[in-house]
């Protein structure tokens, strides 16, 4: 809220929120990481739709971008991926 | 009513997501695609209500929110009055001339234990009194948030901390609350209920039910692997196979006129795409007891209970 508004008018009308990305960097809750194989990726981004985290981004050309500061290891994607171009590594192998 | 809103993947992969990451589901958690997915179909200023419950308590942990929009908790039992209270001030403030925006919408959000058991007097009164708004129950068919325990949402024969499998009895006694239909039958604008394994179908549902002008609902079934003892990355694919062995249908009724979703409709128009609920119950530890000598025969009756709904679901849509 700007300190300026003295006045009801002059302050803003809706709830304050500043959002931030992140509660929290979960990705270190991760047991298993997801990796893509680029050269079996159709891009057809559905591992980005279900991501319940939204932690895969699409690149320039559509192919996913995993962001391992918040990706959880859930395995949704490398299950929903139709052509089986991600895997689960185990953390530190 | 609807506007013709068609999107393609890039729409809304340039629309910036608006329920961010970092929240604190636990990993695997399908109300939070459920999120994400609605919060793509978002028109404009959009205010957002939750109930207590699994989402408000992981995406606004003090002093951080998971959202990009403004939005505001409440307790329990009253998400819907919250929002017919939202509404009524941006009318009001509108009016007065002191906002610009001409369209705000507003979303309440809420488990099943806040619609099911303690929300639906709130939601029935707001519905009532005809506010403009969209409520979405992600239902995780449990109270999630507190330890599992059972919910008017929670299946025949799942077992949960306060209806436990042992010895005595099989899990839940009772049945699954129609919900949605009992929705309907407040002769409301919009009712839909949908699946996040069928992205497209969610997206265009929850945006229908934010540009119908009155209340809209939608039911959105999301699987929870904690408390439905699940993989966690079988989260999509439980919300496929609940609708591919008609547990979960999806449908829409637009001023009570019912009419069956594509992946639905496909299953009526061939029936032998059907699958038995075996295939849906066998994947989850809550129903694990149902695969033992002395509760076997609960699996019958669930699929009659499935056949049953189902049947009275063609027959409403005239499909049969």
């Amino acid at each position: 809220m700007s300190s300026s508004a003295k006045t009801r008018k002059e302050k803003p009308i809706t709830t304050l929120s500043s959002p931030t990305v992140g509660v929290d960097k979960t990705g270190f809750w991760r047991t298993f990481r997801p990796e893509v194989d680029g050269s079996k990726c159709t891009r057809c981004t559905l591992c980005w739709i279900y991501c319940p985290d939204g932690a895969i981004t699409r690149e320039e050309d559509d192919s996913p971008k995993i962001d391992y500061d918040y990706c959880k290891g859930c395995g949704i994607c490398a299950n929903e991926c139709p052509v089986k171009a991600i895997t689960m590594v185990r953390e530190g192998e | 009513m609807f506007s013709e809103w068609k999107f393609t993947i890039k729409d809304i992969a340039e629309k910036p997501d608006l329920f961010m990451s970092g929240h604190r589901a636990c990993a695997g958690c399908a109300p939070a695609t459920v999120l994400r997915l609605v919060m793509k179909a978002v028109r404009g200023p959009t205010i957002v209500t939750n109930a207590t419950g699994c989402m408000e308590v992981v995406s606004t942990i003090y002093p951080y929110t998971s959202w990009a929009t403004p939005w505001l908790h409440t307790a329990f039992e009253n998400a819907a009055a919250n929002a017919s209270g939202i509404e009524a001030a941006i009318k009001i403030l509108k009016k007065k001339g002191r906002i610009e925006q001409e369209q705000i919408d507003v979303i309440a959000i809420a488990g099943d234990g806040g619609t099911y058991d303690i929300g639906i007097q709130a939601l029935s009164g707001a519905v009532e009194r005809r506010h403009d708004f969209l409520f979405v129950l992600y239902d995780n068919e449990a109270y999630m948030n507190t330890g599992i325990q059972r919910s008017g949402g929670t299946p025949h024969g799942a077992s949960t901390t306060t209806s436990p499998a042992g010895t005595v009895i099989p899990g839940k006694l009772e049945y699954k609350k129609p919900i949605a239909d009992i929705m309907v039958a407040h002769e409301m604008p919009y009712v839909a209920t949908a699946s996040p394994r069928y992205w497209r179908d969610l997206i265009t549902k929850a945006r229908k039910g934010i540009e119908v002008n009155g209340p809209a609902f939608l039911h959105a079934f999301a699987p929870c692997p904690r408390g439905w003892r699940s993989d966690p990355s079988k989260s999509i694919e439980l919300s496929r196979l609940a609708v591919e062995t008609c547990i979960f249908p999806l449908w829409e009724a637009v001023n009570g006129e019912y009419q069956l979703s594509a992946p639905s409709k496909v299953i009526a128009l061939r029936p032998e795409r059907k699958k038995p609920v075996k295939d849906y119950l066998q994947v989850q530890g809550r129903f694990r007891h149902l695969f033992t000598p002395k509760f076997e025969k609960l699996i019958d009756e669930i699929q009659r209970i499935t056949d049953e709904r189902w049947q009275r679901l063609l027959k409403r849509c005239g499909m049969t």
